[in-house]
């Protein structure tokens, strides 16, 4: 009765990342290919300027970051901005916004700024994506805890693959602040973003398969370089470094992400014309 | 699209649990709005608050998932035997075929906000302990639908603001068709809380009266809490139950605001009519949420798509604007209102605005209904259509 999972197939037109010591995915490529030694830094959360300056000015950090990396995405990829339908993925959303609302809530005056309100909800990112590209194609926001970019890609996938148009992914996270962070505690920012085309085309930087399996022996695929892998765990975003390796290093290789208890995606990275 | 078949829907809102409490106020034009007595709410007009929910217990297998919003998605699941439809859908396809796509905005952050009134005086942490990820974060209902009706498929959580229930049916009718899976709880669960009510407040846009959808004298929204659940299987529909279409499109405009010309939510509409290969509906449940600004944009997109003719309703006089829920409520009070005959009318809303056209209806009206077309739309300009029906 129960069938096999599908195979979902799209095209890598264009990546962005922004994680510490790697500003984007000219700078990254290196160091993921393992031509240059990694070395954890500040992160550079990039300037958002396809954003208007009064959108800009009312985009708190976490928005600012997606998209920032959103930008550099679109920017390396012949596609139509317009017409790009975008999935969000993020694990915690704006933490800050939601200590300062909470804390708000919590004095004897309860009053919330208008802006400070528009932003709490979880799309805001995508809204604010939206105006920037004045897009009018569909956008989503998704979650799935430390699984949020498997989460998010499996979404893209499905969504590129069924109605066959480009998908532009969005992962990204930065660290809540005191007390949340206790509770939630996430060393560090990253926000990855990937172009992924319905179809083949010259500019494709990599092929990706998809399979949704059950969990038994299927281990979460790790970065051999243990810099890379402190990286990797910091970060519900940064879960993407093991297929963003495969692509720097034009290999063909199956890449193993959790997607919950129940299941993994493995995603076969390949080279476009493999 | 191929055509989902509806295999079981259920709503939990301020006009009582399941189906027929929802149908029976319809029928009888009965709001289900009380003047606000939410806790730390200060004056946020009037709600459609959800009965009972503070003294209902989740098994103790759940009690880490324990807040208001899982409560309310508790009662939802129970309702008119949802949880056992879930069940015998697992039993037939294997649980790993069934998956889970739900919608919230604000999850259960009244937990972290009572967190905050309650943190320790010396270290400023937060009481919540390993409760917080099962609560707070938005993935945790997905996960919670999950663990309670022991489906075993990919399950996701979608959060964008007022669409996000509307636009889990898009997802799912992509993962059946994608053959990803073979049937999908969809729904959503939105509860009260202390983020919405202030926030709404800030943007002056709560009514002082019950809310009164495209009315003349409206003067903005009620908020409210709901779960609402359905199931959505692959395979014949017959002359059954069915999602027919969906359409979603982003304003790009502002993000509280609605697009001026609602360029947005005319292309979500048009674009879930041609999914479900149709040109008329036989109503419109508008996203309505009785602002001045919004029930005017609407009104004049879904004329420029389904003619002056063509009676408009929306359901938040009865059970407030339910926000993460509102999609899957009138999707809902949709497929209630082709099972029972009638096209609902507007509650509270007696002098409609001109502005909004000559269709908007007032008085519930017996009348075979076929098609229905229902809108959701959020901050952050997400807007989503759905055109549910019966089939051929």
């Amino acid at each position: 009765m129960t069938q096999p999972s599908p195979v979902l197939e799209a095209w890598i037109r264009g990546i962005g990342i922004i994680a510490p010591g790697m500003p984007d995915w000219v700078r990254a490529r290196p160091l993921l290919e393992g031509s240059l030694p990694y070395a954890d830094g500040p992160l550079e959360p990039g300037v958002p300027d396809m954003l208007p300056a009064a959108e800009r000015r009312r985009a708190g950090a976490v928005i600012r970051l997606a998209v920032s990396v959103a930008q550099q995405a679109v920017r390396s990829a012949a596609v139509d901005m317009t017409g790009l339908a975008s999935v969000f993925a993020s694990a915690d959303g704006d933490g800050e916004n939601v200590h300062q609302i909470c804390l708000a809530l919590a004095s004897g005056n309860p009053e919330i700024s208008p802006t400070r309100f528009h932003n709490s909800v979880q799309n805001a990112a995508s809204g604010y994506w939206s105006i920037a590209t004045r897009s009018h194609a569909p956008s989503t926001t998704v979650n799935g805890l430390d699984a949020v970019f498997a989460a998010g890609l499996l979404e893209a996938m499905v969504q590129s693959a069924v109605e066959a148009r480009d998908v532009l992914l969005v992962a990204f996270d930065l660290p809540m602040p005191e007390p949340l962070h206790a509770l939630r505690p996430i060393p560090s920012g990253c926000a990855v973003a990937l172009v992924l085309g319905h179809a083949s085309a010259p500019d494709a930087l990599a092929r990706l398969r998809l399979r949704c399996e059950a969990p038994a022996g299927g281990v979460e695929t790790s970065m051999n370089d243990a810099a890379l892998e402190r990286a990797r765990l910091a970060n519900p975003a940064a879960r993407a470094l093991p297929l963003l390796a495969a692509v720097a290093r034009h290999e063909s290789r199956i890449v193993h992400l959790t997607l919950d208890s129940h299941a993994v995606l493995a995603v076969e990275v390949a080279p476009r014309d493999a | 699209m191929k055509p989902l078949r509806v295999s079981a829907y259920t709503a939990v809102t301020a006009l009582g649990a399941g189906r027929s409490a929802q149908t029976s106020a319809v029928a009888e034009l009965r709001p289900g709005l009380i003047p606000c007595d939410f806790p730390g709410a200060g004056s946020a007009g009037h709600i459609g608050r959800v009965a009972g929910l503070e003294a209902v217990r989740l098994p103790d297998a759940l009690d880490i998932f324990d807040c208001r919003n899982h409560r309310l998605a508790w009662l939802g699941l129970h309702a008119d035997g949802f949880i056992d439809a879930v069940r015998d859908a697992c039993a037939r396809h294997g649980a790993r075929r069934v998956g889970v796509v739900v919608g919230t905005s604000t999850s259960g952050i009244l937990t972290t906000e009572e967190g905050y009134r309650s943190r320790d005086p010396d270290t400023g942490q937060l009481p919540l302990a390993s409760r917080f990820l099962h609560t707070h974060n938005f993935g945790a209902l997905a996960e919670f639908v999950r663990v309670a009706t022991g489906t075993a498929g990919p399950v996701l959580a979608i959060s964008t603001a007022c669409s996000s229930s509307a636009k889990a049916f898009a997802s799912a009718a992509r993962w059946i068709a994608a053959g990803l899976v073979d049937a999908v709880v969809v729904g959503g669960v939105d509860s009260l809380c202390g983020t919405t009510l202030h926030g709404f407040a800030s943007l002056q846009l709560i009514a002082p009266t019950p809310c009164r959808p495209f009315d003349a004298h409206r003067d903005g929204i009620s908020l409210g809490e709901a779960a609402a659940f359905v199931l959505v299987e692959a395979g014949p529909v017959g002359a059954g139950l069915a999602v027919l279409g969906y359409g979603e499109s982003s304003d790009a405009h502002h993000m509280s605001a609605p697009h001026p010309e609602g360029v947005g939510a005319e292309r979500a509409m048009r674009d879930a009519l041609a999914a479900a290969g149709e040109t008329r509906v036989d109503y419109v449940l508008a996203h309505g949420t009785a602002t001045r600004n919004n029930d005017g944009v609407e009104a004049h997109a879904i004329r420029r798509v389904c003619g002056d003719a063509c009676p408009i309703t929306s359901v938040k006089g009865y059970t407030g604007h339910t926000l993460g829920a509102a999609g899957a409520v009138s999707a809902v009070i949709a497929l209630g209102s082709i099972e029972h005959g009638h096209v609902p009318g507007t509650v509270n809303t007696h002098d409609v605005d001109p502005d909004c056209g000559p269709s908007i209806a007032i008085a519930t009206r017996a009348a075979p209904v076929r098609r229905v077309l229902v809108n959701a739309f959020g901050f952050g300009g997400s807007n989503a259509s759905l055109v549910v029906g019966v089939g051929a």
